[in-house]
């Protein structure tokens, strides 16, 4: 028996979240006296994850495989589970986990918890900690099946060295023409920026940057912090931003160490979307504006002044903290 | 084309949450139910399949019959009939299994359902109803054209996005993006008419397993006070990110 955790990996290198979710596998194997077993595609430096408590890798490297393919992956998931007897599966968040996870608990008529926020609750009988009404509430849910699996929220556990011996092993899954009835025939991805989903710092602008041309001030200050980019639902629905930066309750959510809302007034559906955020920065001109009951830190000024102001002090900030 | 769009019902975005009977339900006082924003994205788009493609187009759900008036307002932006199981929507495994039921016993192409329901923020139903019926699956679906038996469809990625090519019988989570904001509809008074004629189906839930269950709500540690930085003072928040809240 063992704790099986989906490990993701980008061009061979493993992601943050990889792990984050082999912690908190880790963290159920250490209670139930069993060990940590990861499933990686393509991953180059499978052994790392020794240093993070994973056991054994099962490396796929089938070159069908190479790029996600969620009911494929999902396959190889169940396969994995079955053969190693696991009775949990631990996932990450992100969008392709997500996507994956729901066709393997379909799969294998597992209970499936997402958004899980901390480690569980008890291991027998199982319970997490989970989200929902988009942040405004918790909910303590039991997972029942024979097996189950746990979507983990990022930045929520984080990451927990532990170094054990850990060795790798190809797996080579059966698969059929059957698993690839969706195909992948174009990404359009920025390369090299951080994403909402994994960045530890999220600088946002609202309907109160006037428009478009006044994002070059948002771009810079996320480019000093190492940041992704995000925005309201307005702006996006005015087209001043791409859809997929719009971050908020019908938005992606937004769980980062630090959320900067630069004109933005703080309205119901968006705080729900970014209240995972740890700290929360708001500059507005409106003192009243209802963002600044929600957030940790606020600064009543014109964006147009003060973003300008904070890139330059956090630019020589940057310098002398290198 | 035969498309079928999931419904949940959900709070109104705007509702304040708060749980009853020691934090064990939620508390339903006062609060107004909507059909999910995901689902009105995707029920939006199958409006323009049944306008310009002839499709037919009936709505299900999971649920007791409080959630009718919210299927009632998808009949009245112009699904042609509805389908409620009669069940307490338990988890993500229990409705998915009873959704996979309806779709196949009624041979749909398409299944529209949402990325997720911005209550329980599962977003799991869909996923799981691909695997049960071994359908084609797009999920975080932010464009769906269809073809003769071809789909074209692009799907939200973490940074950016993805065309896919797969064909029907197809489901996808669908979400914003689907159609514009602009595009919903608000039903206007020929269509609540209309929906009053058209057939609701109550039925029965079928034997499914179900995979969780909820044991107690926690309302989220009350926010502590907002310190206030003077715009002049831009150099006191650095110095507050980096040495009191260490994010910096
Ligand atoms: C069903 C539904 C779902 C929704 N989902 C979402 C969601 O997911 N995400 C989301 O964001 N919204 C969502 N909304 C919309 C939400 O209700 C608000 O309308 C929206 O968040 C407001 O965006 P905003 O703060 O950018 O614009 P506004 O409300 O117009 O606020 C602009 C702010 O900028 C400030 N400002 C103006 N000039 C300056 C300046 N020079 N410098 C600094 N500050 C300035 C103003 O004081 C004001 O506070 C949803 C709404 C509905 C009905
Ligand atoms: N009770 C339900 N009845 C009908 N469809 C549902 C129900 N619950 C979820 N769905 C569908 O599944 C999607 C994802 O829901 P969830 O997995 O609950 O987040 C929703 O957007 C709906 O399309």
């Amino acid at each position: 028996m063992s704790v099986l955790v989906y490990t993701e990996s980008e061009k061979g290198k493993f992601k943050k979240n990889a792990f984050e979710v082999a912690s908190y596998a880790k963290a159920i194997a250490d209670t139930t006296g069993t060990e940590v077993t990861a499933v990686a595609f393509h991953a180059e430096d499978a052994e790392t994850l020794g240093n993070y408590g994973v056991s054994r890798v099962l490396l796929v490297k089938e070159d069908a495989l190479d790029t996600f393919n969620a009911r494929a992956y999902a396959s190889v998931l169940a396969e994995a589970a079955r053969q190693e007897s696991a009775s949990v599966i631990v996932v990450s968040s992100s969008t392709d986990a997500k996507y994956m996870a729901g066709i393997l608990a379909g799969d294998l008529e597992a209970g499936y918890a997402t958004n899980v926020v901390a480690g569980p609750e008890s291991v027998s009988p199982l319970v997490v900690k989970r989200t929902a009404f988009s942040n405004k509430g918790f909910m303590f849910t039991e997972l029942k099946s024979e097996r189950n699996i746990i979507g983990v929220s990022s930045n929520a556990f984080g990451t927990h060295e532990s170094k054990v011996d850990c060795s790798v092993e190809t797996f080579s899954p059966n698969l059929g023409d059957d698993q690839f009835g969706t195909k992948s025939v174009e990404i359009d991805k920025v390369v090299g920026k951080a994403t909402i989903a994994d960045a530890d710092v999220v600088v946002s602008g609202g309907r109160g940057l006037k428009g478009p041309e006044n994002w070059g001030m948002i771009e810079e200050l996320a480019d000093v912090l190492g940041a992704a980019t995000a925005c309201s639902k307005p702006v996006s629905d005015l087209g001043w931003r791409p859809h997929g930066e719009h971050v908020g309750q019908t938005g992606k959510p937004v769980a980062s160490n630090l959320y900067i809302a630069i004109g933005i007034s703080g309205a119901i559906q968006h705080l729900a979307g970014v209240s995972a955020s740890k700290v929360k920065v708001v500059i507005n001109t409106d003192p009243e504006a209802p963002f600044f009951k929600a957030a940790d830190y606020g600064v009543v000024g014109d964006a147009f002044e003060v973003v300008p102001k904070l890139t330059e002090k956090l630019k020589e900030f940057k310098a002398q903290n290198a | 084309m035969k498309i079928l769009v999931c419904i949940s019902s959900v709070p109104d975005t705007t509702s304040k949450i708060n749980f009853t009977a020691d934090n064990t339900q939620f508390d339903t006082t006062g609060v107004q139910f909507v059909i999910n924003p995901n689902d009105e994205f995707g029920l939006t788009r199958a409006m323009w399949f049944k306008e310009k493609q002839g499709a037919v187009v009936h709505v299900a759900t999971v649920g007791d019959q409080s959630v009718e008036p919210t299927m009632r307002k998808a009949l009245a932006i112009g699904a042609d009939e509805g389908i409620r199981v009669d069940a307490t929507p338990t988890d993500g495994l229990f409705v998915a299994s009873q959704l996979a039921e309806i779709v196949k016993n009624g041979g749909y192409d398409l299944v529209i359902a949402g990325r997720e329901s911005i209550d329980y923020n599962g977003g799991m139903v869909p996923g799981m109803m691909a695997a049960m019926l071994k359908m084609n699956f797009v999920n975080t679906c932010i464009s769906l054209e269809v073809e003769g038996n071809k789909a074209t469809a692009l799907r939200e990625i973490d940074g950016g996005k993805e065309k896919i090519e797969t064909s029907l019988p197809l489901i996808i989570g669908g979400q914003k993006g689907l159609v514009e904001e602009s595009d919903l509809r608000i039903p206007n008074m020929r269509g609540i008419m209309m929906a009053r004629q058209k057939k609701l189906n109550v039925i029965p839930a079928a034997d499914a397993k179900q995979g969780s269950h909820e044991i107690k709500f926690e309302r989220p540690a009350p926010k502590g006070e907002v310190k206030m930085i003077d715009a002049e003072n831009l150099d006191d928040l650095i110095d507050l990110l980096h040495n009191e809240a260490k994010v910096i």
